[in-house]
């Protein structure tokens, strides 16, 4: 048994009972219906920018772009302008591919030891499709629940949730993007128990993001085609939330108040852990600057005079040999 | 030492059944280099000069070591947007796992770049965040102890700072950054290894690594003109210190100091007699400036920065145009993406522009350095140089992209373009091991010492198996690098992995191929090998009717 994935199920099981307790025992319905839900955006929001403003005070010293391509150099040498840009444009291509489609994860290679010996690397493809699977359903599903907030509801809303629910399959109509998030999360999570190495570098703060959002797509799945819980009243609560009107209708189920509690610790927490990687990676200084220092001078706000070893001392230490030598002085 | 075959099938990468941060680091012998000798210190006036070995339990660390390195932590937090954003944004993808020389070649979890980060960002989670402050261990966070100090210096004194986990990670995180910062923060406490410390303290005063004095570098440039001059009939007289010159040229010392670098020292001679004959440029070295490598970078920024201030003072006092580099391997990391930052701006030389062709080196206009190989395949696309690549028909042969010149630069087109053009048998490696994804040879950043070989063969176990790859399948023999380093271990390294291939750099090739006015007629090559192929007659070689200049 894993201590650090059972610490990170423990707590999640104890903040789907929160809720369910709260709710369903207490009555604390504003509490978890508005409250907590205000709080969580707030937090969300401030810790954020927080976050990024804090890396941005610290300054980019060096410019140390990781090159993985021919550099500038002479005109009918063929230079890589994306993976070793030398201009502005070339770097905003580079942190679009790598944003929006994970270049770099995409490179992924596997490594593997055979008799001989003989090394083998084979494209790891599996990685990057999980990550990509799971970012973009990530994002439907969030973008699909903007209808909550907004009346009526935009036609490229409608769009996409037409295309999302391309297959049609079953009533209400399966969204793909619901079933891709859980498989993908679903994989990265068995790929953190089975891989050897995973295994063992992963640390509690890796699993519990991972159960949250399972939990979060479970608990949303559950609302949406089995329990059909009363989705007018959980509008008319979303409504009235994003127009700082907030009310309570009656009659929503317990499961809404688990699935916005678990979305909300979500938001409360991402500031603070590695989903900030989603911040980051605009500011990773090895990706999002050019790698033309050599022909443009980038300053360094902090560089300090240093004491350097000159020539002078250097001729004063070892002007007999030199002279024996024939080498050109300074001071005869 | 055990046999490579023997080595590689005892491999295993199944991570211990104890947590990381339950496992103790054990000091193997062969794997670490020996620590610091208080008299480098002493001399660089760095902090905490002391008569110690890493495997002593007593480190005789000062009282408050711990805040030192907190608040060193601290700062270079404040000071470093990569160190800062690298301590936080990982995700423990584990892309990175399976890149690492280190890894590949020894099993050891901790050789995986995350958890090599992970020894330094679970200190920085337990003083620095509040997760860390409040969960500790859940959150991956632990209190940094004297053994947690140790186990920094063993593995950041594994990692060769090459940059192949950069490549692949999704955030960019470049371990190289984090090991550069983790070894800055042990040197705040004296902790170096003597191997960095000795050429860092040498260069300081003589100019180079090796602590080469100034007569001694003259008298070595003399021994070699006079084996150029037996070799070729061709006396190649060498000038130094010369104000006036129109470039300084600077190079790693290795190369003036051990085999097979002297070639490619030959090399460079042979070229610049070639081009004062033929062109008329005059190409001066210098013995203060003796040094194109920068031990600074494996130390701390300052260091870095202290070493390489002399290449502009001494353009500056020899009033030559531009400066022109040799082949080193983390030199041009260093001038590439440090060096006019620390020292520039260089506004008393010119934009370099090549005398002989005209040509403006627009990608080196604000650093006024020019790459050898960058400055090669100008000459030889202007047909400048006058070769005969036949005269290296005996080598078949491969090229190993050095880590910084392929992922702190991006030079990988010019050195192939040049060997290929003095060479008629070029065969690269298989593609995940060259260019932007190129193996270490294992012994970077200053782990090239004596005592570490066993951490050096197992590094170097990827590198290895590329070239026996390309051996085995067209018969390569010549293993061509562009990097001092390269050249002084990869002997070593392939007559462990892969025993028929030599080590050479690339002016070597060029200078073998290079038809020099007023040689002899050439049979032997800078090395005293036959020119011609094995197992060919040389009469029937010579009469070729393709033979250049038939």
């Amino acid at each position: 048994m894993n201590k650090k994935y059972m610490y990170s199920l423990l707590a999640v099981i104890v903040l789907i009972l929160l809720p369910y307790v709260g709710v369903e025992a207490v009555g604390l319905q504003v509490l978890f219906g508005i409250i907590i839900p205000y709080l969580a955006v707030l937090i969300f929001i401030i810790g954020f920018i927080y976050r990024v403003m804090d890396w941005a005070s610290s300054p980019v010293p060096f410019r140390i772009p990781s090159t993985c391509g021919q550099q500038k150099s002479l005109p009918w040498i063929k230079q890589n302008k994306i993976d070793n840009p030398f201009t502005a444009g070339g770097v905003i291509i580079r942190m679009i591919l790598e944003i929006l489609f994970f270049r770099s994860l995409f490179r992924n290679t596997r490594f593997g030891l055979n008799e001989g010996p003989k090394i083998s690397y084979v494209w790891e493809k599996w990685l990057w499709l999980a990550a990509l699977a799971f970012h973009y359903s990530f994002l439907t599903v969030l973008i699909r629940h903007l209808r909550f907030f907004l009346e009526p509801v935009p036609v490229c809303l409608q769009l996409l949730e037409k295309v999302d629910g391309f297959f049609q399959v079953g009533l209400p109509g399966l969204y793909m993007s619901g079933a891709v998030l859980l498989a993908a999360v679903t994989f990265l999570f068995l790929r953190r128990i089975y891989l050897p190495q995973m295994r063992y570098i992963s640390l509690a703060a890796d699993f519990f993001p991972l159960f949250l959002i399972i939990s979060i797509a479970i608990t949303g799945i559950l609302m949406r085609y089995f329990t059909k819980v009363d989705v007018v009243g959980i509008k008319e609560l979303a409504m009235g939330l994003a127009s700082f009107h907030p009310t309570i209708p009656d009659g929503i189920g317990v499961l809404f108040y688990v699935h916005l509690f678990l979305v909300s610790i979500l938001f409360v927490y991402f500031p603070f852990s590695k989903l900030m990687h989603m911040g980051g990676i605009f500011l990773s200084p090895t990706r999002n600057l050019p790698n033309n220092t050599r022909a443009k001078m980038h300053i360094n706000p902090w560089n300090y005079p240093v004491k350097v070893h000159t020539y002078d001392e250097y001729e004063d230490e070892f002007r007999e040999k030199m002279k024996e030598v024939g080498l050109p002085l300074e001071k005869e | 030492m055990i046999d490579s075959k023997e080595r590689a099938s005892k491999l295993g990468y199944l991570p211990p059944k104890t947590d990381w941060m339950d496992t103790p680091t054990v000091y193997k012998e062969g794997m670490y280099c020996y620590a610091a000798k208080p008299s480098r210190l002493e001399y660089m006036d760095w902090p905490y000069p002391k008569d110690w070995s890493c495997v002593d339990e007593d480190w005789q660390l000062p009282e408050n070591w711990k805040e030192i390195v907190l608040k060193g932590m601290k700062e270079r937090l404040e000071k470093y947007r990569t160190f800062k954003i690298f301590m936080d944004i990982c995700v423990r993808c584990g892309a990175c796992a399976d890149k690492c020389h280190f890894f590949i070649g020894t099993g050891d979890p901790k050789n995986m770049p995350v958890l090599r980060a992970e020894l330094i960002r679970s200190v920085y989670r337990n003083d620095f965040t509040k997760a860390g402050k409040i969960l500790g261990r859940i959150a991956g966070a632990r209190e940094l102890t004297i053994d947690v100090l140790k186990e920094w210096w063993y593995y950041l004194f594994q990692c060769t700072e090459c940059r192949r986990c950069s490549v692949f990670c999704p955030y960019g995180i470049d371990t190289a950054e984090i090991t550069i910062i983790g070894r800055e923060l042990l040197n705040l406490l004296g902790l170096n290894i003597d191997w960095i410390a000795a050429p860092v303290a040498f260069c300081y005063r003589t100019g180079n690594h090796m602590g080469i004095q100034p007569h001694a570098f003259v008298d070595m440039l003399d021994f070699f003109t006079d084996e150029i001059e037996n070799a070729t009939g061709v006396r190649c007289e060498q000038t130094f210190n010369k104000k006036g010159a129109d470039l300084l040229f600077i190079c790693p010392s290795g190369d003036v100091f051990g085999d097979p670098g002297t070639y490619t020292c030959m090399g460079y001679m042979i070229l610049m007699h070639y081009l004062r004959e033929v062109h008329g440029l005059d190409i001066t070295w210098s013995t203060y400036a003796s040094e194109g490598g920068n031990f600074g970078l494996f130390t701390s920024h300052e260091t870095m920065k202290r070493l390489n201030a002399k290449m502009y003072a001494e353009a500056k006092r020899l009033g030559v145009k531009w400066i022109l580099g040799g082949e080193c391997g983390h030199m041009w990391r260093v001038i590439n993406q440090y060096m006019v930052t620390m020292n520039g701006p260089a506004d008393f030389l010119e934009e370099p522009v090549n005398p002989i062709t005209g040509t403006k080196f627009e990608n080196a206009k604000a650093t006024k350095m020019v790459h050898i190989t960058e400055f090669l395949s100008d000459l030889i696309k202007h047909k400048k140089l006058n070769l005969d690549p036949s005269r290296n028909d005996r080598l078949k042969v491969t090229f190993h992209d050095s880590c910084n010149p392929a992922r702190g630069m991006g030079i990988l087109e010019e050195p192939r373009y040049v060997i290929k053009n003095v060479c008629n048998h070029f065969y690269d490696m298989p593609r995940n091991t060259i260019r932007e994804q190129t193996f270490c040879c294992g012994c970077g950043s200053g782990l090239n010492a004596g005592e570490d070989m066993e951490l050096r063969m197992t590094g170097g176990m990827p590198r290895g198996n590329a070239v026996k790859y390309v051996n085995e399948k067209h018969g390569v023999n010549t293993l061509t690098c562009m990097c001092a380093i390269d050249r002084a271990v990869l002997p070593a390294l392939m007559e462990y992995w892969a025993p028929e291939v030599d080590v050479s750099g690339i002016s070597e090739l060029v200078a073998n191929a290079l038809i020099i006015p007023g040689e002899k007629e050439k049979t032997l090559n800078l090395r005293g090998e036959p020119i011609w192929p094995k197992d060919v007659d040389p009469d029937e070689w010579y009469k070729r009717p393709d033979f250049p200049g038939r």
